[in-house]
């Protein structure tokens, strides 16, 4: 009993047994994950469902009587009496006009499929912003310590913690998109599924830059109600000022240079031209530059400040 | 038996300006000793022990443990000592075997000889029969037990213990008692314990440190700090009249003596020596001693005589004071 610990955790070792421990958690409390998927489904089906732009546009919605009438000097060039037209040409004519707007605008015609796409951005920053904090419990709770007291790296402690997020995001983004589907997703002809990889990828950049902010936020603040209200103040803002709900172009000017920042929109931009759009290859490119500038740069900070503080 | 495991030169801890919380301590602990630390509420306990335990940089000074410096390998320092915080770490909505098997993946013991160790130090909790309950189905001193196998899965060769009873009813902290001793005698651990129950580091400690406001005040087996007031109090009285104050005061190891309406108030050294001395003495020249008491001085005394009387508006953190009453309403649940 008294030969000295002849193990050493390798790194990998104990990011694996912290991440093994959260995911373990994670799992044995069904209704937090069904809580939490929950919450963009109903997005999904009430208001995905219930904002039926497509629809808005569409010539019923226009009361065109059968027969109309125009004065005949107001064609040009004027004509003497007056002529009518047929209502149902013209009603089918601006029935053709409502899905080329949309197609403009949205680039696919029906709003559900767009804004679905922006409800997997929407669960993956929430995941990742609340799983660091998490850490706020096990510092209070005294785990944090206890941790720090074995020979597990610091790195380690941060990574897993970080990795935890990604993997929960990952998973409840899965099961968004399957739901989206189901409830009518329309992926575009160029979907398949190496685009899967692709949307994981993307995933995993926004959280890790995400995540390692916030969980250096998390470490600092003692309490749990400053993080949350930090989550709930900048979750709004930075959802509708982005693509999430609606395209950037159609926003007022200081709007757009928020949302052309964001790194949201950049997660929704390139999940949407990985399923609903005809893929662009140098869309994408520009996407993932900037996710991956944006994870490289947040997470340095991040857990840079999180190294700083669990070594002082 | 004296090589020394911890040792500590001119260890401090600033946190700021106005919070040195340790300040220049020196003291050792020898090897299979059981080592005090007493104190106040933001003394310097907790933050002595978490330097020691490399959570916490020291601000100057040097520490080290079997030798091995704090700062500077504070890695290899970890893989030999086992840590039983003040807090109940334990994971709620893991079984109690799990969270030990956790505790062994964060030592990188191989999952293999993970499950014997952790069988076999269940079996010392006295946890076998539990190990697959969750652990929010514990009592306090269940898990307190727990915590005890989780800190000794890496076969430490210093034990450090944080308030290990806090919170804890008597018959639990008795108990607690007996698996720390069971430590020290069965495999030889050193072990580092703060407290804040007197009686606690009177019956379980070999020696003993009073720390105030980042100082220690003294160090010494209990013993000798309860001999350092000046002895123990002999309370007698006589049958006969006359006054024999100068007799007692001739017996050896007694040093002083008031008469107080018949009965005697003698300090002395060694009281439960003495007073059959006293008694002799007494008889020999005729007197009968009709009502004796013997008052040893407790680690209670000694603690006041160090710390002073007053109170202490407590100067630590409101965390740790959140998780102290935290740790004692679990003990409770």
């Amino acid at each position: 009993m008294s030969r000295l610990n002849e193990h050493r955790p390798s790194r990998f070792h104990g990011i694996w047994a912290l991440t093994k421990r959260e995911l373990k958690k994670w799992l044995k409390e069904p209704i937090i994950l069904l809580m939490a998927i929950l919450q963009p489904v109903l997005w999904m089906g009430l208001f995905g469902k219930a904002m039926n732009i497509g629809n808005m546009f569409s010539s019923s919605n226009i009361n065109i009587p059968s027969i109309i009438p125009i004065p005949g000097q107001a064609i040009i060039p004027p004509q003497s009496g007056s002529i009518t037209i047929s209502g149902a040409a013209l009603s089918q004519m601006f029935g053709d006009l409502g899905p080329n707007i949309m197609q403009n605008i949205f680039g696919v015609t029906d709003y559900f499929s767009y804004m679905a796409v922006g409800m997997i951005s929407f669960i993956v920053m929430f995941t990742t912003m609340f799983s660091g904090m998490s850490i706020v419990w096990d510092r209070r709770l005294g785990f944090l310590n206890k941790v720090l007291s074995t020979p597990v790296s610091r790195g380690a402690i941060i990574f897993s913690k970080v990795l935890n997020a990604s993997l929960r995001a990952m998973f409840q983004a899965t099961i968004i998109l399957i739901l989206a589907v189901i409830f009518g997703l329309q992926v575009s002809s160029t979907f398949n599924v190496v685009n899967i990889l692709g949307i994981y990828a993307a995933i995993f950049l926004l959280c890790i830059g995400l995540s390692s902010v916030f969980l250096a936020l998390a470490l600092r603040s003692t309490k749990m109600e400053t993080q949350m209200a930090i989550v709930n103040l900048i979750n709004l803002p930075l959802m509708f000022a982005s693509n999430t709900f609606f395209p950037i172009s159609q926003m007022p000017d200081w709007i757009q240079a928020i949302a052309r920042v964001n790194p949201i929109s950049y997660l929704t931009e390139t999940i949407r031209q990985l399923t609903i759009l005809p893929m662009q290859a140098s869309v994408l490119m520009i996407d993932f530059t900037y996710l991956c500038i944006f994870a490289a740069a947040f997470s340095v900070i991040g857990m840079a400040l999180s190294w700083r503080y669990l070594t002082k | 038996m004296s090589e020394e495991v911890i040792r500590t030169e001119g260890l401090t801890k600033v946190f700021s300006k106005h919070l040195t919380a340790v300040d220049h301590v020196n003291f050792n602990v020898k090897q299979g000793e059981i080592f005090g630390f007493l104190g106040p509420n933001g003394a310097g306990k907790t933050t002595t022990i978490n330097m020691l335990i490399t959570i916490l940089k020291p601000t100057e000074g040097k520490a080290s443990v079997l030798g091995v410096d704090i700062a500077k390998q504070d890695n290899n320092v970890r893989n030999v000592i086992g840590v039983v915080p003040q807090e109940y770490t334990a994971d709620e909505d893991l079984t109690g075997l799990e969270n030990v098997l956790l505790c062994s993946d964060l030592y990188g013991i191989p999952r293999k000889i993970a499950k014997e160790r952790a069988i076999e130090l269940l079996k010392l909790v006295e946890l076998t029969d539990f190990k697959d309950k969750k652990v929010e189905t514990y009592s306090g001193g269940m898990r307190r037990r727990l915590e005890l196998a989780c800190g000794l899965i890496n076969r430490p060769k210093v034990l450090f213990l944080d308030e290990p009873t806090l919170g804890l009813d008597v018959q639990t902290r008795v108990a607690s008692w007996d698996y720390i001793r069971k430590l020290k005698k069965e495999f030889g651990m050193t072990l580092f314990m703060t407290t804040h129950y007197l009686e606690e580091a009177d019956a379980l400690c070999d020696r003993v440190a009073i720390i105030d406001h980042g100082k220690i005040v003294v160090v010494g087996t209990p013993e000798e700090l309860k001999h350092s007031l000046g002895g123990d109090i002999i309370t007698l009285s006589i049958k006969e009249d006359p006054d024999v104050s100068e007799l007692i005061r001739a017996v050896e190891h007694v040093k002083e003596v008031k008469n107080e309406d018949g009965s005697y108030r003698i300090k002395a050294e060694y009281g439960e020596v003495t007073a059959p001395f006293i008694i002799e003495a007494l008889r020999r020249k005729g007197y009968t001693v009709t009502k004796l008491m013997l008052t040893e001085p407790t680690l209670n005394e000694v603690y006041l005589e160090y710390t002073g009387k007053s109170m202490r508006d407590t100067e630590e953190s409101r965390e740790a004071f959140r998780a102290q009453r935290m740790t004692m309403r679990r003990a409770r649940a």
